[in-house]
């Protein structure tokens, strides 16, 4: 018989719903405890007041109109991209050298995507109680309470979802006011587009689609597994003991305790399907290591708990290496960082936040670009000297005005002209322009390949900084 | 039998059947295509009622959208919505927004735009955009001329006075360089020894013997060349006349030539044609007058301020 596509598993597969058991433990604990941690630090943070001079009080201030980041006692400008790239770098390397170490610790601990739908899971969980309930609930017709707690958990989902977004836009404006301007339909229209577009996705992420952006969507949940060695620790179940020779069983009388099991072959997992009830991305772990895995512990608590109540030792499921696993003598797990790749990514981690720190501490008060003015490259004046001319510009980042001084070395003093500009002051946080030229006699002028530009603020001889310049003649160079 | 009936349950076909047994598959488009396909027809409804969308004789179907702006003059104007009518209000947006720099030049004096550091970058700015628009086809884009053609803006060198003032009534009143072919009324010998008296005055390579000639022909009623370039030989600004002792070459182009014989032949050449080219436009009637106010700095500053 000839069998049609229709006839082979679909490619597309329908959801189906999870409904996770709450579980007790210290991984729970410990993700509690950043979950916290962190939306105490996103949605706190712009409220905090930070005295400044010349913009609002707000400790952190993603400035986009005045082209800066206040970030409490910095301020960050656009010249300062450079920050950024390292930050990104640090984070990448970050991820690749807990990765190498714990697995996908950043999926299953600190990713938004793991912490919303933690907090839309626990709201669902408030509102429609436990796993069981909310089975019962999602199979019976619908009925009043199934429209008041399905509705009650979707708007509650909703009402987080846009102060979500909110707090997202206080980032970028004054809070208190963007706030007030926002539910009287006066902010920017960029900040209502911002706000919809959070509030959306974040509903459809954390409340709708929940480990589908992890399975499908997420491109480091896919190449995160390829940062995996066999030393790295990560969630296994240890099939050896779990199974041993004749495979798990349920704990019926006579198959109760080890040496009854042990007897008959049987393994240490009494197959009660709780790692799989608690796991949120629908997994059941016991099938091995696998891609969909965020490595979020609450299988290990799981198990540890039936573990206890049957006075077995716990650690059927726990954090360990492929390698330890496989190995006929199992030692204890334990954090194996002596390898290369480690130590490299670990190094690459320490020198660049090294730098970064180094950077933003002696980052100076103001930066300077010399442009030379290209059309003409010179040009040959009445009594045959040779004119160059020159664009200065110069950011104050200090907090401060700040006059600045402009001279010249490795040319006579008054070849510099700086037009009607002897000193320029610039307001804090601004920049200006100063057109210089320099008149060299052709003598002069023909040996002359470059000098030096002098820019010193007023009153602060020591942070003055000097660039190299071309001076360009008639037939001297290509 | 039994094949085409587990066939009949699992394919799907369009119940239709040819030659007894050809059948066709039923193979719907997929879901998300039909429902994207409808979205983007109503989609397309909403956008026809918006936007401009249907030609409709000479004219088309406006859309019920609007740009409302303010222009310069403070005026409320709206029009129905289309590219063009973007393009209006984003250019008097930024006239709005210049009023006030435009407005206090014209209040300053020249003196003051040059001590104000806000002023000078404004028109750093704005005049840079003027003369690319206005005055770069000739003068070129960093001001440096065409020499033969265009007059260099970035040098020392100028011939009807570089002070504000003088810039200001070039641009506009616009001027016309003129010199008389001097071919019609001085023989081939006559202009050689002019060409080269004008060599010895910048300097250049010349035969000493001619020069002395020409220096006399110079003074003399017969070419009356010191009429207009001075006995001194240092040009007149009052009606354009350059200055023939600097190093700055206009017309002939001297420093492009290799040799000295081709420098003083580039000269030979200019006395002999005369010069009916240098004419610059008047711009008074193009440009208002703050336009004109913020090129004349712009200008003056191209050649470091004379």
């Amino acid at each position: 018989m000839q069998t049609g596509l229709e006839d082979q598993l679909g490619l597309y597969q329908k959801r189906i719903p999870i409904f996770t058991r709450s579980v007790k433990g210290k991984f729970r604990r410990f993700k509690t405890s950043v979950l916290v941690l962190a939306y105490a630090i996103y949605f706190l943070l712009p409220w905090l007041p930070w005295s400044r001079l010349d913009a609002p009080a707000q400790a952190v201030l993603f400035d986009l109109p005045g082209r800066r980041f206040l970030i409490f006692g910095l301020t960050v400008y656009p010249q300062d991209v450079i920050w950024l790239a390292l930050l990104l770098f640090i984070a990448a390397i970050l991820l690749f050298f807990v990765t190498g170490l714990v697995g996908r610790a950043f999926c299953g601990y600190f990713c938004f995507q793991t912490l919303w739908t933690d907090f839309f899971i626990w709201i669902e969980y408030k509102v429609q109680g436990e796993r069981p309930a909310r089975v019962r609930l999602y199979r019976q017709p619908w009925d009043r309470e199934k429209v008041l707690k399905v509705g009650g958990t979707h708007a509650l989902w909703m009402l987080a979802s846009l102060w979500t977004g909110l707090t997202f836009v206080f980032y970028f404006a004054y809070a208190p006011q963007l706030l007030l301007d926002f539910f009287t339909g006066q902010a920017a229209p960029a900040a209502y587009i911002t706000v919809g577009i959070l509030t959306l996705s974040t509903y459809v992420a954390a409340g709708l689609m929940r480990e589908q952006i992890c399975t499908y969507v997420c491109p480091y949940g896919r190449f995160q597994s390829v940062m995996y060695e066999p030393e790295t620790l990560a969630v296994h179940y240890d099939v050896r003991r779990g199974e041993a020779a004749h495979g798990r069983a349920a704990a019926r009388a006579g198959q109760r305790t080890l040496a009854e099991r042990r007897e008959k072959g049987l393994g240490d997992c009494v197959d009660c399907g709780l790692c799989v009830q608690v796991c949120p991305v629908g997994i059941d772990i016991r099938d091995g290591l696998q891609y969909k895995c965020i490595s979020c512990g609450l299988c290990i608590d799981a198990c540890n708990t039936i573990m206890d109540s049957f006075n077995f030792p716990r650690g059927l499921i726990r954090y360990d290496s492929e390698k330890n696993l496989a190995s006929p003598t199992p030692a204890a797990p334990t954090l194996k960082w002596k390898r290369l790749k480690t130590i490299g990514y670990g190094m690459a981690l320490v020198l660049m936040s090294a730098y970064l720190v180094y950077s933003v501490a002696t980052r100076g008060n103001f930066n300077h670009t010399v442009n030379q003015i290209r059309q003409p490259l010179y040009v040959m004046l009445s009594n045959g000297d040779i004119r160059n001319r020159y664009q200065i510009r110069i950011t104050n980042k200090a907090a401060q005005a700040q006059t600045y001084d402009i001279s010249a070395r490795g040319i006579p003093a008054e070849a510099l002209d700086l037009g009607n500009f002897s000193e320029i002051t610039i307001k804090p946080g601004h920049s200006a322009l100063v057109q210089a030229s320099v008149r060299l006699p052709l003598a002069v002028a023909a040996p002359t390949q470059r000098f030096e530009l002098v820019i010193t603020p007023q009153g602060k001889p020591a942070e003055a900084t000097a660039e190299y310049v071309r001076f360009d003649a008639p037939g001297k160079r290509p | 039998m039994s094949e085409q009936k587990l066939q009949s349950q699992t394919v799907q076909t369009t119940g239709h059947a040819w030659d007894g047994d050809l059948q066709e598959y039923n193979n719907p488009l997929p879901v998300w295509w039909v429902y994207t396909f409808y979205a983007t027809v109503i989609f397309s409804l909403i956008y026809w009622t918006i936007y401009p969308s249907w030609p409709l004789g000479k004219g088309w179907i406006g859309g019920v959208s609007n740009i409302t702006y303010v222009n310069s003059a403070g005026e409320t104007k709206t029009h129905s919505w289309n590219t063009r009518a973007l393009l209006v209000a984003d250019m008097n947006q930024a006239a709005v927004a210049q009023k006030p720099y435009f407005d206090k030049i014209q209040a300053m004096s020249y003196e003051q735009i040059a001590k104000d550091p806000e002023m000078s970058g404004f028109i750093l700015s704005a005049g840079r955009s003027l003369f690319a628009e206005n005055c770069a086809a000739c003068h070129q884009a960093g001001g440096q001329g065409v020499v033969g053609f265009f007059p260099n803006l970035t040098d020392d060198d100028w011939l009807y006075g570089g002070s504000y003032e003088k810039v200001h009534e070039t641009l506009m009143g616009g001027r016309r360089g003129y010199m008389p072919a001097f071919g019609e009324v001085l023989n081939g010998e006559q202009i050689d020894q002019l060409a080269n008296y004008v060599a010895s005055l910048s300097g250049i390579e010349h035969d000493a013997a001619k020069a002395g000639a020409g220096d006399m022909l110079f003074h003399s009623e017969t070419a009356a060349c010191f009429y207009c370039h001075t006995a001194g030989a240092t040009g007149r600004q009052d009606i354009g006349a350059p200055n023939l002792t600097d190093n700055i070459w206009l017309w002939a182009d001297v420093p492009a030539a290799g040799t000295a014989e081709g420098k003083v032949a580039a000269i030979r050449s200019v006395i002999n044609n005369g010069l009916n080219k240098g004419v610059m436009p008047a711009w008074s009637g193009r440009l208002s007058p703050e336009q004109i106010k913020v090129l004349a700095v712009y200008v003056h500053e191209l050649g470091g301020g004379q």
